[in-house]
């Protein structure tokens, strides 16, 4: 076995996904998929799946990628940290500046601001954790009023 | 975090499999091959992307299979250097912090990479963070099952394949202990803000 390029691409969790769970409908039908041989690949896409699933990847589609690479295309960011916004989808300024390397020089607070903005637009989040975000903005201020009277 | 690696391989299709479609014979192949294993200095093999070529294939004098040389693509896990994941964590020990995702279970995140102070409760056999603010000290405890995100600074290969056949002397003496080094190991970091317990870093 020869290895022609180990880098040929790299992949968003989004693809990885896509492909497994393709992968996983395929082989419902076929008979023999729990063989001995077949045992580790199914392992490993179990696995995946189940990590994959608890990330924002779960909730992209092939259209929220291209958005979000057209939007991220006036920020000037490598490669890799689009891959790692699209990833992870930060929501605090301390998660961007752990992604984007030397952040304190290239981004200004508005720029990380716009930042946050854009990917909040672009990306869908946990629509879980959103309502509960949203409630907990809610009872804050609900609680500022009461102070103010 | 995953990656798309080029390789090519010559497969072996039984006569019995000679019915099948040759592309999916031979998806299953490598699928059997490498799913859920380390290559050395590649990393660890999840799945088939395509096959983007098939050359001839021969039979070849006394076994009657074919033999066909294959182009394909692999979906591979290696996080990059300076990447940022977020695991669980799997066990605490002297070494330092296990975390895990899932499918890849070898990493540890060394002492000193840990948010300064920390020390090690033997009593729980976990982490502790003291995080000192105005107001006081705050323990803030490193517990199993909790998500953790840290930073990716080493990855370690190590070629286990099997060696020849040692002297009777040295055999005899390690019959117990069986050498069980991962392939694939990753060295973490959490010494940055925003490292860390998930909970740590959430607005409240």
């Amino acid at each position: 076995m020869e290895v022609t390029d180990a880098n040929a691409a790299m992949l968003s969790n989004f693809e990885v996904f896509q492909l497994l769970t393709d992968l996983k409908e395929q082989r419902k039908g076929t008979k023999n998929k729990n063989s001995t041989g077949q045992q580790n690949l199914n392992t490993i896409m179990y696995e995946t799946l189940k990590y994959l699933s608890k990330t924002p990847c779960k909730l992209q589609s092939p259209e929220i990628l291209r958005e979000f690479l057209t939007a991220m295309m006036d920020h000037k960011l490598t490669r890799a940290e689009k891959l790692q916004l699209l990833n992870h989808r930060p929501r605090t300024a301390v998660e961007i500046q752990l992604i984007v390397e030397e952040s304190e020089e290239r981004l200004t607070e508005q720029q990380i601001d716009e930042l946050i903005q854009t990917i909040t637009v672009c990306l869908p989040g946990d629509p879980e954790e959103e309502q509960a975000t949203e409630m907990q903005q809610e009872q804050a201020d609900v609680e500022a009023e009461d102070e103010e009277d | 975090m995953f990656v798309l690696v080029e390789m090519t391989d010559t497969v072996r299709i039984p006569p019995w499999q000679f019915e099948r479609k040759l592309n999916d014979a031979i998806a299953e192949e490598l699928n059997k091959k490498l799913a859920n294993k380390v290559v050395y200095s590649v990393g660890l093999c999840i799945c088939l992307y395509d096959i983007t070529k098939l050359e001839d294939s021969y039979i070849f004098p006394g076994d009657g299979a074919s033999h066909t040389k294959v182009h394909f693509r692999y979906v591979v896990f290696h996080p990059f250097l300076d990447e940022i994941l977020v695991g669980k964590i799997k066990a605490c020990s002297q070494e330092g912090v296990h975390v895990s995702l899932g499918f890849f279970d070898d990493i540890v995140i060394p002492p000193e990479s840990l948010q300064q102070p920390t020390k090690f409760d033997e009593a729980e056999q976990v982490w502790v963070w003291e995080y000192e603010t105005d107001e006081g000290a705050h323990d803030l405890y490193m517990d199993i099952g909790e998500e953790i995100r840290f930073r990716i600074v080493d990855e370690t290969f190590v070629d286990t394949s099997p060696t020849g056949p040692s002297s009777a002397d040295a055999s005899t003496s390690t019959s117990e202990e069986v050498q069980k080094e991962s392939p694939y190991r990753l060295t973490g970091s959490i010494s940055e803000p925003g490292l860390g317990l998930l909970s740590w870093w959430t607005n409240s």
